[in-house]
């Protein structure tokens, strides 16, 4: 077995709530949750889910009511767990004085790097996002992509066992998103550990060995993408072509949905030799059979769907 | 020493030269330029008295704004704008981050400091053509300004920790001048005719940093000789004073949730 990167255990966060301050809402109720190291691990949920206070719990950012949690085997309290870690806010914002040079050198500095360290590794990382010829040009300047690409340069900028990354794909056009989820696949390779929160959930069927879905604070579900979703066929999908004039088949007809001279169809999988003997017989060209799975999408929607209306938010009053 | 506060001070005061706050120090050498031509035209024999009152009490001054409106968002500012996020996810303790803000604010401080000081000098040749042994105490002078601005800074800084920069300015604000009046409360302790006032009083006058003692000004502008003995006390004073509003501020800090 595998040593664990991340060990969370009954993580609660409450935040007092009201002019008085005297109601709490419950933003993480008792997670507990465990990553392997090496793992690439997807955390997902609705907004508001408690996922960027799980991110801040861990690092410390704000203090849990109850419960704990280690890194690497260090509790979250000790700075040291954080020589260790890389981490990416949701929608990073620097100082906006700064080059995006000057910035990757100023937190170069909390780990000790000489000077020329520190510059041969703010060039690599640099180039590594993409942001060599920026590299100059002050933050106040960027758009909000070349932001997200500096907040992953300063998180992954000393080589982290462990990186966070929250939402790092919000904000991307699909040319970013490609660019982040190749560097998030860079550090799968290298053996890296990572965490991180997303909404784009094909970005996490594609990336995650595991996911984890929390809704209203509390985790529902964690598990490999494969293994959370059903392995039964919901249907098959076909796709096929009629000759220029022909029609399709009068039993598919009424379901299928029409482009040009193409055809889609969806039938059920005991129907599925009738409906292509059908089609042999009308001579129609057939260009794809595909079984129809249930997708990470649909486990998510099924479980927030399910969940959110029963788990809103807990408020309890102090006594 | 960890090299992370000296991080934090060097960003803090790139941050101080990149929003152009010293360019206040325009300012000061047009009011002195002003000032010296002035002075030589209408004031005959006092002309080293009104430089060096003037020139002193717009350093003063200056940097009290500075330090107030600076320090104020020291905190505040990293924590609205989440710049902190990135910055805590480093192996930084929060105390350390706080110590290099203080530190980076001071260093801000005392550049422009130096610089006004320069500009006073220049000024002062400027009228009476040469510079007097007595000249002295206004160095002294001029580090009892910095010792006030320490404690401003440290004070704005503390409120900065869980106070918005406005009500921080009226919380340092309003420090500084009963601290100027320090010895006017320590008058009320002593000549107070209810007892629970005069202990009220007695109470507040320590509590509250004395600044009265770190002016002067008049002493300088005279060319009387300011006592070393002053000066060791004021050091002292104000070293103890800092570091007791900074083990404050950082007990607040470091278990306070960022938003």
């Amino acid at each position: 077995m595998k040593n664990l990167a991340i060990e969370i255990k009954g993580l609660t966060k409450d935040y007092p709530v009201g002019f008085l301050r005297k109601r709490m809402r419950r933003s993480l109720d008792y997670l507990t949750l465990s990553v392997e190291e090496g793992e690439t691990f997807g955390f997902l949920g609705p907004n508001g889910a408690g996922k960027t206070t799980t991110m801040k719990l861990l690092m410390g950012l704000i203090f849990p009511t109850a419960g704990t949690a280690r890194i690497r085997g260090r509790s979250i309290a000790d700075v040291r767990m954080h020589r260790e870690i890389g981490y990416m806010p949701e929608q990073p914002y620097f100082y906006d004085y700064l080059t995006a040079r000057e910035l990757l050198d100023y937190f170069a500095r909390f780990f000790s790097y000489s000077a020329t360290e520190r510059r041969e590794r703010v060039t690599r990382f640099l180039e590594l996002v993409g942001l060599t010829a920026a590299g100059d040009v002050q933050l106040r300047k960027f758009s909000k992509g070349m932001l997200q690409r500096v907040g992953i340069a300063q998180a992954i900028l000393h080589d982290p066992q462990v990186v966070f990354l929250d939402e790092p794909m919000s904000g991307l056009d699909p040319l970013g998103r490609r660019e982040v989820r190749d560097i998030i696949l860079s550090l799968k390779r290298q053996g890296r550990t990572i965490f991180f929160s997303t909404h784009i959930l094909s970005d996490a069927e594609v990336l995650c060995d595991r996911v984890g879905v929390l809704v209203g604070g509390k985790l529902q579900g964690v598990g490999a993408p494969e293994e959370l979703v059903s392995m039964d066929v919901l249907g098959i999908e076909i796709l096929f072509e009629v000759h220029t004039g022909g029609a399709p088949p009068r039993s598919l007809a009424e379901r299928a949905t029409q482009t040009g001279n193409r055809y889609r169809v969806e039938v059920p999988e005991a129907d599925l030799y009738a409906a292509l003997e059908e089609l042999r017989v009308s001579e129609a060209r057939i260009i794809s059979v595909t079984p129809l799975r249930p997708s990470l999408e649909d486990y998510f929607f099924r479980l927030v769907g399910r969940q959110k209306a029963a788990l809103e938010p807990t408020e309890a009053r102090i006594a | 020493m960890s090299t992370m506060p000296a991080a934090v001070a060097v960003n803090t005061f790139r941050e101080a030269v990149r929003d152009r706050v010293l360019y206040n120090l325009i300012f000061f050498a047009l009011m002195m330029i002003g000032a010296a031509i002035l002075v030589g035209q209408i004031s005959i024999g006092v002309e080293r008295l009104v430089i060096v009152n003037l020139g002193l009490s717009a350093i003063s001054i200056f940097g009290i704004i500075m330090a107030i409106f600076i320090g104020v968002g020291l905190v505040y500012k990293e924590m609205e704008k989440r710049t902190l996020y990135s910055l805590l996810a480093k192996p930084i303790r929060r105390w350390e981050f706080l110590v290099g803000k203080f530190a980076g604010l001071l260093l801000t401080l005392v550049v422009n400091t130096a610089l006004m000081t320069l500009g006073l000098a220049a000024a002062l040749f400027y009228v009476s053509r040469s510079f007097e042994r007595s000249d002295v105490g206004i160095l002294t002078a001029v580090y009892f300004i910095l010792l006030e601005l320490a404690l401003i800074t440290a004070l704005a800084l503390f409120f900065s920790c869980f106070s918005s920069p406005m009500l921080s300015t009226l919380y340092t604000l309003g420090i500084y001048v009963a601290g100027v009046f320090a010895p006017d409360i320590k008058g009320v302790s002593e000549y107070s005719q209810s007892p629970a006032l005069a202990s009220l009083a007695r109470f507040v006058y320590y509590l509250l940093p004395n600044f009265h003692n770190f002016n002067v000004i008049a002493a300088a502008a005279h060319g009387e000789t300011i006592p070393f003995a002053l000066v060791w006390h004021n050091t002292l004073y104000a070293a103890l004073y800092v570091i007791v509003i900074l083990l404050a501020a950082s007990a607040v800090f470091s278990g306070r949730n960022l938003k």
